[in-house]
């Protein structure tokens, strides 16, 4: 992992200043380092704790609370299918088994080259053009085992 | 019937500035009094009269009040609030601003959830242009009327839809419902007085507002006044959001949407409940079948007991784990489920899950443990012998 330290220190003073220093702006803060860096290291929480003056516990606690925020690196894109109840009966699973088959992981796992990460989400919102997933925070509907291939090149030629 | 295809969400034309117009030409208690005379419902599930709670919030003293646009939209199967935030932002906006002026708030945040961050840019566009086109041209009384809108993302919690979790969320700390009272009415958002209100009920206030109380009275029936966005999806032709007068039959929605063959209907989402043919004749109002929104269809080659463990998966995945009775009943319900799917377990051990859901409804702290119950009774009901001797 490079080093982003001093970017990491100049995002985080920037962001808190953005918002404020107030308690009521954690999550806006821990959402755009999370946003930015892809998830929120050990650094970034000795950071978010020096600037906002709240505990690192306290931020682990809020932090580990919500699914979106992730605490450690996934990858570069963590894609997130949906698996609730609309999205399953649309055909998720042929989704599911096309990423499986093309990135050579699981559900759950990350792949080597640390580009992709696969996870389920909750309904988002999206059941009448199911199936749906979010990449990151982009939502993406009506998918076919086609369109998820071209979304895979896509993510791949953006690198 | 408001016909699906006028697509009139809700009910009509709409003059973007006239519902604050009209409701700066009265006293911020008239304004009040005009959401109570309509019979408005809030629409976020419950179903709370809306001038009711605007009347609590207006009484409290304070220097500070705040107004919340509840967009956490996490009930699967809803995706009205995204319909609305999508093609009729100022409606919500400006619903906003009556509130503000009603019960005394200058300032109003939308909390919208994470998976709706796309909106961000368009949102905060419309805020800027609903300030400087509508709201600075406006005056109460000598003075000029000001009100500030700012969106807050969620991050993934569907038990931040409920009010308490998303004041606590908003204050910065984790997503947990908390003991009430105090009602964020009294204590919420920096511990002041807040107004929490869905997309769709602060959207319909600007037409109430707009048009009048007896004009909304017009539609739906006595108990359930006006009109109310569904969300459907499932086995029909025509998934999407439709505006239906309350008090429309099941049966009927059915029909417009193109759903065939079908098995059994969610209404009301995961935490409503499922109905078979012999309810499709009941209303969609207050008192009758859930008017929360979310309607799914199942056809006949759905096999049920795989729909309910995807609702029980929901919630033991969604529960918050503060209490007891949600965090395991939900685990206890679904793994049953699992054993009851294997041929594990005996009839009498189903017996037993009843008896944790009478429990789980006795004492579970927030409306999402007391309605994980709802869903698992009616489908074991409506199909006991395809679940229990499969
Ligand atoms: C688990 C749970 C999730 C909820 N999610 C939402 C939601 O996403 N949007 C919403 O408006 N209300 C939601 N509610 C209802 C809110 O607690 C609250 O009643 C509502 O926002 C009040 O607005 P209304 O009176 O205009 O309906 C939820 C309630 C529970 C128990
Ligand atoms: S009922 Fe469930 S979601 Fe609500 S407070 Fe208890 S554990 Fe949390
Ligand atoms: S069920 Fe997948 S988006 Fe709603």
């Amino acid at each position: 992992m490079e080093c982003r330290d001093g970017n990491l220190v100049s995002f985080v003073e920037g962001t808190v200043e953005k918002y404020g220093k107030g308690r009521e702006n954690l999550l806006p803060v821990l959402r755009e380092v999370n946003e930015e860096f892809g998830f929120v290291s050990g650094a970034a929480f000795i950071e978010i704790s020096r600037v906002m003056d709240i505990s690192i516990g306290e931020i682990h606690g809020v932090a580990s609370f919500y699914s979106f925020i992730n605490e450690e690196d996934r990858g570069k894109y963590v894609i997130r299918l949906c698996k609730t109840i609309s999205c399953d009966m649309a055909g998720k699973e042929k989704i599911e088994k096309t990423f499986e088959r093309e990135l050579g992981i699981k559900f759950g796992e990350s792949t080597k080259d640390g580009l992709f990460a696969l996870d389920y989400a909750n309904c988002m919102g999206l059941c009448d053009k199911a199936p749906a997933m979010l990449v990151n925070s982009q939502l993406y509907d009506s998918l076919t085992p086609e369109s998820v291939l071209d979304i895979i090149s896509e993510c791949r030629r953006k690198i | 019937m408001v016909k699906a295809k006028e697509k009139r969400i809700i009910t009509g034309k709409f003059t973007p500035g006239s519902g604050i117009k009209a409701a700066l030409a009265g006293k911020p208690e008239e304004v009040v009094q005009e959401v109570i005379d309509s019979g408005l419902r809030g629409k976020g599930g419950a179903g709370f009269p809306a001038g009711l709670k605007w009347r609590f919030a207006a009484n409290e003293k304070s220097d500070m009040k705040t107004i919340i646009c509840n967009a956490d939209e996490g009930e699967p199967g809803t995706f009205k609030d995204k319909y609305l935030l999508d093609n009729h932002p100022m409606k919500v906006l400006e619903g906003m601003a009556i509130a503000g002026y009603a019960i005394g708030a200058d300032k109003g945040i939308i909390y919208l959830r994470g998976e709706y961050a796309y909106m961000l840019p368009s949102l905060e566009k419309n805020i800027e242009d609903i300030k400087k086109n509508v709201f600075s041209k406006l005056k109460v009384g000598k003075k000029k009327f000001e009100f500030d809108i700012k969106v807050r993302l969620g991050a993934g919690a569907y038990v931040c839809g409920e009010e308490f979790a998303l004041i606590e969320s908003l204050n910065g700390n984790r997503g947990e419902p908390r003991n009430k009272p105090p009602f964020p009415i009294q204590k919420g958002y920096l511990e002041k007085p807040t107004l929490v209100n869905n997309v769709e009920t602060f959207a319909t206030v600007s037409h109430i507002i707009e048009k009048g109380a007896l004009w909304f009275g017009k539609f739906g029936t006595k108990s359930s006044k006006g009109t109310k966005l569904f969300s459907i999806s499932g086995d029909v032709k025509y998934p999407g959001v439709y505006e239906f007068e309350l008090g429309v039959k099941l049966r009927d929605v059915l029909e417009l949407v193109g759903a065939e063959n079908t098995k059994s209907v969610q209404v009301g989402g995961f935490s409503g409940i499922n109905v078979t043919e012999s309810s499709f004749d009941k209303t969609l109002a207050h008192g009758d079948l859930p008017a929360g929104g979310s309607i799914i269809v199942f056809n006949k080659d759905r096999d049920m007991l795989k729909v309910l463990k995807n609702i029980l998966e929901f919630f033991e995945e969604e529960s918050c784990g503060q209490c007891t009775p949600c965090r395991e009943g939900a685990y206890q319900l679904l793994k049953g489920i699992k054993m009851i799917e294997k041929g594990e377990k005996s009839i009498r051990y189903y017996k037993d899950l009843c008896d944790l859901c009478a429990t789980m409804k006795d004492s579970a702290k927030c409306g999402l443990g007391l309605s994980i119950p709802s869903p698992f009774l009616s489908i074991t009901n409506n199909f006991k012998d395809e679940i229990l001797y499969r």
